[in-house]
């Protein structure tokens, strides 16, 4: 496991809105522990026994150290320096819309902290079934040792649960998020995993836009020695249209699949032509 | 948000980066008696305006009035004229570049430079391309002009401008949220001044609720992506015949790769997003009908987006729109087998994995093709 584990106490920023207030219920089904959320104005209340407070500050007696912010994208960067300035070690952003440059900013910050950030515009971190921190649905998971690093949401929950169909399971699921700007890069999580005990394979879910997927082939070609297998969105995608996520574009030539296909296949990953061959892949890497 | 070169220009104005005198028209009529020679130049957001004939330059009056009615008939790249900037023609003796823009990987803004300005910077040799990316912390110092100056081979009174201009542009891209503030040619006159010959301004389209005074361009959207967009959908506009509807970026871009591979061509990217509302499924159909497919194919991950949900909205889009084309549908996920059943009752194909339903699609593809 990597990032979160049974004993991390987390808390919802924005626990009374409507996302905050359903996956906050769902993490505490899936098994993690959520200590407090946090809607100005409204302390006392509480949101399915879960406690409300005012402010970060007034939780720091339940020790808290990872948040989920869940709030509009124009309080996106209010709500993480107050987590950061509390001494929160682990910023999961679920937001889409941040504005870009909150989010150089904001990731810049963190860095001088040595703070993770897990996002913004991703579906979060799941270690099934010590914690989950985020949005991915509780019954796609079994315990296991692929971890998935993925840039999508809906496209990850379909892979994990193809992974889970075949009989294999998950060690670490993280959604690094669909902006072009995130907290964590692949190869930031690979780094992570290389001498991470549960893990024994890994599966990268990237897409058009960046050079995450080139920087990632390079680290496996030089240092990481698991198998990994991956796939591609956006083989059909036209220059200069973004498909949906901000990060999700083609510029000046750059960030094509074919591009980064190419780097992984180079590096010895084999890259799945449909999102449903990622189990048979995995197990012929595996045998 | 893209904007026209005269809106950039504006901005440019306004931060104290020098621009050529000029003015804008949407009329020949316009063309004023006191700026002589000038550049007409056709204000589209598509790049290759110059190859594409779409700057002229006139001496007088006349000529500039059939030069611009010329220009306002033309279409580039698909484009129709709206605007020509006018501008005072300069005494050109250097062409440089310079731009700042957003580095994903490094996370941080990425100054470039170049004597070599004029063509575009992808076909510029790595070589002479000076780069410079700057901490967002610390932001823009002057010690980083000095090295753009010895770069570009600037003397000291150009230097000089030229620590102006990039201190100007480095704050107008951080006040305006840019993604890409950009000055090509970046000109040196022969009266040795450095002016913005052109310029090229992304705004982050996430920010503009902070910048109210940012004009809204949606020219370089196709006339459905804007209706799209007005109905908040994720929508592209692509040129095959398989209407596609699914849910989340990712899963929708592997659907339409699925079909491609298959050798199926999709006619439109579509998003439902994270929601578990029947009214935005059915909305999605009024909108893929009019791209006018031969097949609509809905590819639906259940989560959040319950299936049950997705199929409900789907025969009551079939029966509102009267909708005689094929759907072929996949649902996997939360209430998957309520989904599949309530379209099964309405005589509906329905999936359970993607495979099967792009075959399903391919099959059909066949018999009306």
């Amino acid at each position: 496991m990597v990032f979160i584990n049974k004993n991390t106490k987390v808390i919802v920023q924005g626990i009374t809105g409507h996302q905050g207030a359903f996956h906050a219920n769902e993490m505490v089904k899936f098994g993690t522990n959520v200590v407090a959320g946090i809607s100005p104005g409204k302390a006392g209340q509480n949101v399915n026994g879960i406690p409300v407070f005012d402010s970060v500050e007034e939780t720091l007696h339940l020790e808290p150290n990872a948040t989920m912010i869940s709030v509009p994208a124009p309080y996106v960067k209010d709500a993480f320096y107050e987590a950061l300035d509390a001494g929160i070690k682990l910023i999961y952003v679920l937001t889409e819309h941040v504005p870009v440059h909150d989010s150089l900013e904001m990731i810049s910050v963190a860095k001088t902290k040595g703070v993770i950030v897990i996002g913004p515009n991703g579906p979060g971190i799941t270690v099934p079934f010590d914690s989950k921190i985020g949005i991915m649905p509780n019954h796609i998971f079994r315990k296991g040792n692929v971890a998935v690093i993925s840039r999508s949401g809906t496209l990850t929950y379909e892979i994990v649960k193809a992974i889970t169909d075949s009989g294999m399971g998950e060690s670490t699921v993280i959604g690094l998020g669909g902006d072009a700007i995130v907290g964590l890069s692949f190869t930031d999580v690979l780094k992570e995993l290389k001498n991470e005990r549960r893990t024994k394979a890994a599966v990268l879910v990237g897409e058009i836009g960046g050079t995450a997927e080139e920087e990632a082939a390079e680290y496996i070609k030089s240092e990481f020695h698991k198998p990994v297998v991956a796939y591609i969105a956006g083989r059909s995608a036209p220059p200069g249209k973004r498909m949906g996520h901000a990060g999700a574009i083609i510029t000046r030539g750059k960030g094509t699949a074919e591009s980064k296909i190419k780097a992984l296949n180079e590096a010895g990953v084999e890259v799945a032509a449909y999102p449903q061959d990622i189990p048979s892949l995995l197990k012929k890497k595996l045998q | 948000m893209n904007l026209y070169e005269f809106q950039g220009k504006e901005l440019f104005k306004k931060f104290g980066i020098p621009v050529p005198d000029g003015y804008v028209i949407q009329d020949p009529k316009e063309i004023r008696d006191d700026i002589f020679p000038v550049a007409l130049k056709s204000q589209v957001l598509v790049g290759g305006r110059g190859k594409a004939g779409g700057i002229k330059f006139a001496d007088n009056k006349n000529d500039a009035i059939a030069k611009a009615t010329e220009l306002f008939s033309q279409t580039i790249k698909g484009s129709k004229v709206k605007y020509i900037l006018v501008e005072r023609k300069l005494n050109i003796d250097k062409e440089l570049y310079i731009s700042i823009t957003i580095d994903r990987g490094k996370k941080r803004p990425l100054v470039m430079a170049s004597a070599e300005g004029g063509v575009e910077i992808e076909t510029v040799e790595e070589s002479k391309i000076y780069m410079h990316w700057i901490d967002p912390l610390i932001g823009y110092s002057p010690y980083l002009s000095k090295m753009v100056s010895k770069k570009l081979n600037l003397n000291s009174e150009q230097s000089k401008q030229l620590s102006n201009l990039l201190k100007n542009m480095y704050t107008l891209f951080q006040t305006y949220d840019c993604e890409l503030v950009e000055i090509n040619p970046l000109v040196i006159t022969k009266e040795g001044n450095i002016i913005a010959a052109d310029s090229k301004v992304i705004v982050d389209s996430d920010s503009l609720f902070r910048h109210k005074d940012v004009p809204v361009n949606l020219d370089d959207l196709t006339d459905l992506e804007r209706i799209a967009k007005m109905q908040d959908y994720s929508f592209v506009e692509l040129d095959g015949d398989i209407g596609v509807i699914a849910n989340g970026a990712g899963l929708t871009m592997a659907t339409l790769d699925s079909l491609l591979l298959h050798g199926l061509k999709p006619r439109n990217f579509l998003d439902l997003g994270g929601t578990d509302s029947v009214d935005i499924v059915k909305n999605a159909f009024p909108l893929v009908l009019k791209a006018q497919p031969k097949i609509i194919f809905v590819n639906i991950f259940g989560g959040v987006t319950k299936c049950d949900t997705v199929a409900q909205g789907i025969v009551l889009a079939k029966k509102e729109y009267n909708i005689n084309l094929p759907i072929v549908v996949r649902l996997n996920g939360v209430h998957e087998e309520e989904g599949r059943q309530i379209l099964k009752d309405n005589g509906i194909d329905a999936f359970a994995t993607m495979p099967e339903g792009v075959a399903k699609v391919a099959e059909i593809y066949k018999g009306v093709h």
